[in-house]
């Protein structure tokens, strides 16, 4: 590999770092409202990942459908798919923290076996909603990256406004900071796990469908994303929505950095990623903006 | 002579046929023993070889959650054993039985790494921590691909032995003894041991433990470097048996079959992971034989029915089914019985004592 220019290179993993950071953004911010709300760590998260790019793909290749439409399709039916799930096998065993991951962990296996027999193995594309690239000083962006960058700043503003302004909103911040007393003060705990659930879910599709045109689709493609936003939920303090934010980018651009300039890069950047993690977590056992409850009521 | 052949079988009589769930176990033991000399098909041997191995993984995960961690990562333990194993068997050339014990003591060794932030961490920080480290390890894997083989890994390795019943019986005693050894170390009623009620503690309420004067670190500490050395045992066993280490040993998948294992066979019971390996490995081995398509689906399907109807895992559920505690001498009893069989208290309520009094003075 000839490598370009220092300073070109330096702008490439600024501007991969920004836009795989910010969606890693969206993903973590996801996981890390599912977690505050319902108090579970759902493995299946990136399995509806997942779900939403293979519907994607079935919908405007094989039912032909407009790509917008298809995309809004995939994304509902993917997000139908993932509260169905939790209001169905997670829901019920709630209180068992260990057993809640072991069943998310089975049904994402599960969710990569369906895909592996629906469609095989053979890499799948999903079209891209915009075409072609600019130059931004020098470095080309594909329109695509642009269209994933701009999505995720509104959904991630979006639901900053829906936490800080919204009645419900409220009402899922007080559900992640004390669960006894939001049902004491008359919310419906049950009922806003299961919003924040599908705000989360929601979430992850939408992402899906806007990242997955620039990547492939394949039946593991859950995988490297669950392990990242695990890493990035924990890094950022578990349930801290300002801390995934940062630490998503903060493992983006050291993944980012690794491929672009480490030989043999690409093998290592989740190992690089979660050797950062790791560092931090001894250092500060809580995350960056986590808080330490000694004694949480459950 | 006669007396300890007498009190022999006494507490044989005693202690393991008049306790139903005992009684099970020794006769699977037994079963277990009688298969290795029979003529079977290698293929269903080495099933059996492969069930006896990752039954100690699955038991040496369980120790661990014992201990109360819960450690998402446990295929770094056996996976750098593994590749302890091959390198030093593939690239010096040193015997078997010295390798095997290498590997132990590089699971160790990783044990007691990961055990360093994990004393400051616990719940889910901790679990995803520990799934950081095979992703970790499986890096340093691909970056050295001279020594370690890289995606192919390393492979034709010296076997154990030649003859695949000494393979079998010699996994199977170690397997067993292993399991004991830990099965002792968690003991909470023993007297003489007294890592299993601290164990426990630790696992309750780590700051009440350590008001009580209990070194947390030290047996925290301890807890990883016993699960990373018997993890080890059965890292080494495999990359001997299996004869190919490569990359998969690291992955995610490999750290999920314990953690499967064990909640289906019943946590926190280290016989548990035994059982659950054996009929879960043996039962996805065959299923994938039968009908491959749907192999993963039913295994899906076996394990969250599983956990749906009982949550506390088989080999719990079966013996509540088929044992029953004394409420007064707590000495376990068949649950057919009425009365206890040592202090003769009624096991199932009052009423039905007296009810079957009524019929023994009536006759």
């Amino acid at each position: 590999m000839v490598r370009p220019e220092k300073e070109e290179d330096l702008l490439q993993v600024l501007i991969s770092g920004i836009v795989i950071g910010t969606v890693y953004a969206v993903l973590a911010l996801g996981f890390s409202l599912i977690w505050g709300a319902a108090r579970i760590v759902n493995m299946a998260y990136t399995s509806f990942y997942m779900a939403a790019a293979y519907l994607f793909y079935v919908f405007y290749s094989l039912v032909h459908l407009n790509i917008f439409v298809s995309a809004a399709l995939a994304v509902m039916a993917a997000s139908l798919i993932g509260v169905a799930m939790y209001k169905f096998l997670l829901e019920p065993i709630r209180a068992h923290e260990t057993v809640v991951i072991l069943v998310s962990i089975v049904m994402a296996f599960f969710f990569e076996e369906c895909v592996l027999s629906i469609f095989g193995t053979t890499f799948r594309s999903v079209p891209p909603f915009v075409s072609g690239y600019r130059e931004v000083f020098g470095v080309r962006v594909l329109n695509q990256h642009f269209l994933a960058l701009l999505v995720s700043i509104v959904l991630i503003i979006g639901l900053w406004l829906f936490l800080s302004r919204s009645r419900t909103g409220i009402a899922i911040r007080a559900t992640s900071q004390d669960r006894e007393i939001v049902n004491v003060m008359g919310i419906s705990e049950k009922r806003v796990s299961l919003i924040a659930i599908s705000i989360g879910i929601g979430f992850v599709c939408v992402s899906s469908v806007i990242i997955t045109p620039i990547y492939v689709v394949e039946p593991l493609m859950w995988m490297h994303p669950i392990i990242m936003v695990l890493a990035i939920v924990v890094l950022g303090g578990l349930g801290s929505l300002k801390g995934s934010f940062v630490a998503a980018y903060i493992l983006a651009f050291s993944e980012v950095a690794v491929v672009n300039w480490i030989p043999m890069g690409s093998f290592i950047k989740s190992a690089i990623a979660l050797l950062v993690m790791v560092i931090v977590l001894s250092k500060r056992p809580e995350g960056m903006f986590g808080t330490l409850f000694e004694d949480e009521r459950l | 002579m006669e007396y300890y052949v007498r009190r022999i079988y006494k507490a044989f009589n005693g202690e393991i046929l008049a306790v139903p769930g005992r009684a099970i176990g020794a006769a699977g033991i037994v079963l277990l023993f009688l298969l290795g000399a029979f003529e079977i098909s290698p293929y269903v041997k080495d099933i059996l070889i492969f069930s006896s191995i990752f039954a100690l993984f699955a038991a040496s995960w369980d120790f661990l959650f014992f201990s109360g961690q819960l450690n998402l990562g446990h295929g770094a333990f056996f996976g750098a054993s593994a590749y302890t194993s091959a390198i030093l068997s593939a690239k010096f050339g040193l015997p078997v039985w010295l390798t095997i014990p290498m590997g132990a003591i590089t699971g160790v060794i990783i044990g007691v790494a990961v055990a360093v932030p994990a004393l400051r961490l616990r719940g889910p920080y901790l679990a995803i921590v520990t799934l950081a480290v095979p992703v970790i390890l499986q890096g340093l894997v691909f970056v050295f691909p001279s020594v370690t083989g890289g995606e192919l890994g390393l492979f034709s390795l010296p076997g154990i032995a030649e003859s695949s019943t000494f393979v079998y019986y010699f996994c199977l005693v170690l397997m067993l003894v292993c399991v004991w050894v830990m099965w002792k170390l968690t003991d909470t009623n023993s007297r003489t041991v007294r890592t299993g009620i601290i164990f426990h503690a630790l696992s309750e309420d780590e700051i009440s433990a350590r008001t009580s004067g209990i070194n947390t670190v030290r047996y925290k500490v301890l807890a990883f470097a016993v699960s990373g050395f018997f993890a080890g045992i059965a890292g080494g066993l495999y990359a001997h048996t299996m004869k190919v280490v490569g990359p998969s040993t690291l992955e995610f998948l490999f750290s999920i079959y314990p953690l499967i294992w064990t909640i289906f066979g019943g946590s926190r019971t280290i016989y548990g992971p035994v059982v659950g390996a054996y009929l879960l490995y043996f039962l996805s081995m065959e299923l994938l034989v039968i009908v491959p398509e749907i192999r993963m689906t039913l295994f899906t399907a076996v394990i969250v029915g599983m956990i749906l109807f009982m949550p506390e895992g088989f080999t719990r559920w079966f013996r509540d089914k088929i044992e029953i505690r004394c409420p007064r001498c707590k000495i376990i009893n068949p649950v057919r019985r009425r009365s206890c069989r040592v202090c003769g208290t009624p096991l199932h309520g009052t009423m039905d004592y007296a009810i079957d009094r009524k019929k023994e003075i009536a006759l």
